[in-house]
């Protein structure tokens, strides 16, 4: 059963334009099990009514109690108030909710851009050291978890929109590039921007490799009773992001909608 | 401690708090989360003749105290409810209310004859959707739609009793309200959304992908209280009151102006526990005042 639970803030660093934030969760990790790419749902201050869904990044389950770690820019106003929140406070956390990559064994081709680059380090975790890292961001200074993806990954590529870091473009042709070598990935595992998705989305597909990508959409009640989050999928369905996602086999989403 | 039981147009509900249309799906999701038969009762999502994809996202805003959605009846069709999900509703111990919309006065017909044969516990019958006869003009807003919407509804429910949910989007609700109870209602809820928009002021876009949408959740609540008062005077029919309900005291609120029992609806999405606290701090309100049923909170407003 999912609960919510109040959380201490634990640690909390400013990386970049993003907010490193440590929750201590009690138990959630043992009790409920956490997959790379679900999130948590988590309440932020009583003047903005709705949760926000904020992705898990990389997760910890001990006697001493299970930790989990989220990674998040301030958007708006409830993230801001998040943001604000100094260590040792507690905040009402939902979750681990949705759909996550299935990324065991591996190796994978892991690809994030922006603040979708921390749910890759779950995956990163989960395939053992195995997989490859290709992480986009508009320029250096926006650049996050380097270190860690290039001590959880076999190997980590940076692009950049302006070519201050590492390849000057976008991620997909870092994607090209690793899948027109002689290479032994089982999947594609994507998050970031949707124009991102879709032509990552479209390489995997050229390739023939199976391709996962976690979608965004604002959402409601995080757990699939007001179907705010609309996502259309190929075959004319509506699938909802917070139950059936946010992680979706590429070849289901209706690219064009 | 005060009797929680009410009762609505016949219909005994273990205590006044039901689940509002659209904020729980079919009690899937929330009933990993407790027991459904802690609720007085659950009004499915709202239902058409056939299945209905949406609207495009976004579908949801968040605005002062409250939220705008635009999911625009979203839902598998009548015949998909009947089949799938009533089965698993009617496991718990409560209320089913299945909510309908249609296009055309024969659609309601339809969907009333199907959902009485399959045996629901009340029929709740959305009039802010648009006749498509009529040009589109939402049969909410005017008397002489919504009653023959309602005497449509009636001669195909049988035994199951039909209350109409009345739109906020009008110049004077009880004319709609005095309508309906005409037209044969046995009931009547409120209030359904109230239309508004937001706008990203640096994109310059409505923040829906519809423009514009309904506005729920507690900034609504002194409207519906006030509603809820106005159409409690005019009609003698049993009231479901609703409408930013987050609390105990919302909801004794709503039922002193006039309402037998209440829907929670959006604060659901902040708190999926949200109704059960709400009925829990009415029950201390009615205890708090000496009440011996918190049925004794209908009407018992004292105004100057």
């Amino acid at each position: 059963m999912k609960v919510e639970r109040k959380c201490r803030i634990v640690e909390k660093t400013q990386m970049g334009d993003a907010i490193y934030m440590v929750l201590a969760v009690g138990d959630m990790v043992r009790t409920s099990g956490v997959r790379p790419g679900q999130f948590v749902h988590i309440k932020c201050g009583d003047a903005n009514l709705l949760r926000r869904p904020i992705s898990i990044c990389q997760w910890a389950g001990s006697g001493d109690g299970d930790t989990l770690t989220v990674v998040f820019e301030v958007r708006g106003e409830g993230t801001a108030w998040l943001a604000r929140r100094p260590v040792g406070h507690t905040v009402d956390v939902l979750g681990p909710l949705g759909n996550g990559f299935e990324a065991e064994g591996g190796p994978y081709l892991l690809v994030g851009g922006g603040i979708g680059v921390p749910p890759m380090l779950g995956c990163a975790g989960t395939s053992g050291g195995t997989s490859t890292a290709i992480l986009g961001f508009r320029s250096k200074e926006k650049a996050i978890l380097l270190d860690q993806f290039a001590s959880d990954c076999a190997d980590c590529l940076v692009a950049t929109d302006d070519g201050s870091l590492g390849y000057h473009g976008f991620v997909d042709a870092l994607v090209r590039q690793e899948l027109e070598k002689e290479h032994h990935y089982q999947g594609v595992l994507a998050c970031g921007p949707k124009p991102m998705l879709k032509s990552v989305a479209k390489v995997a597909a050229e390739f023939g490799v199976p391709c996962q990508i976690s979608m965004e959409e604002r959402m409601g009640c995080g757990v699939g009773a007001c179907l705010v989050c609309a996502a259309p999928m190929k075959d004319g369905t509506v699938k909802h992001v917070c139950k059936d996602g946010p992680v979706f086999d590429a070849r289901e989403v209706d690219w064009d909608a | 401690m005060p009797d929680m039981t009410v009762n609505l147009a016949g219909i005994a509900l273990k205590n006044p708090v039901v689940v509002a249309s659209g904020t729980f799906g079919f009690g899937r999701e929330y009933s990993r989360f407790y027991d459904l038969g802690e609720l007085g009762g659950i009004c499915a999502k709202g239902l058409t003749l056939h299945p209905h994809t949406g609207n495009p996202a976004p579908r949801i805003a968040e605005t002062p105290m409250g939220i705008l959605n635009s999911v625009g009846l979203e839902n598998p069709g009548v015949d998909a409810f009947i089949a799938e999900e009533l089965p698993f509703l009617r496991q718990f111990d409560t209320k089913v209310i299945a909510n309908i919309s249609g296009n055309t006065p024969e659609e309601y017909g339809v969907m009333c004859e199907k959902l009485s044969a399959a045996g629901v516990d009340l029929i709740e019958v959305n009039i802010s959707c648009p006749n498509v006869k009529a040009g589109g003009l939402a049969y909410g807003t005017r008397p002489e739609l919504a009653a023959e919407v309602t005497e449509e509804a009636k001669k195909h429910a049988g035994d199951v009793p039909v209350m109409v949910k009345l739109s906020p989007n009008v110049t004077d609700i009880t004319e709609i309200a005095r309508a309906a109870e005409g037209a044969g209602a046995d009931a009547l809820s409120l209030i359904n959304t109230m239309r508004g928009m937001r706008v990203d002021v640096n994109t310059r876009r409505p923040v829906l992908k519809m423009n514009t949408g309904g506005l729920s959740g507690p900034a609504v609540l002194p409207v519906a209280v006030r509603m809820v008062w106005e159409v409690a005077q005019a009609v003698s029919l049993p009231i479901l009151g609703m409408g930013g309900v987050a609390k105990g005291e919302d909801a004794a609120q709503l039922m002193l102006a006039g309402a037998c029992a209440v829907a929670v609806g959006t604060a659901l999405f902040a708190d999926p526990f949200a109704p059960l606290h709400v009925r829990d701090g009415l029950k201390e309100i009615a205890a708090c005042q000496g009440l011996e049923a918190v049925s004794e909170l209908t009407g018992g407003i004292r105004p100057w």
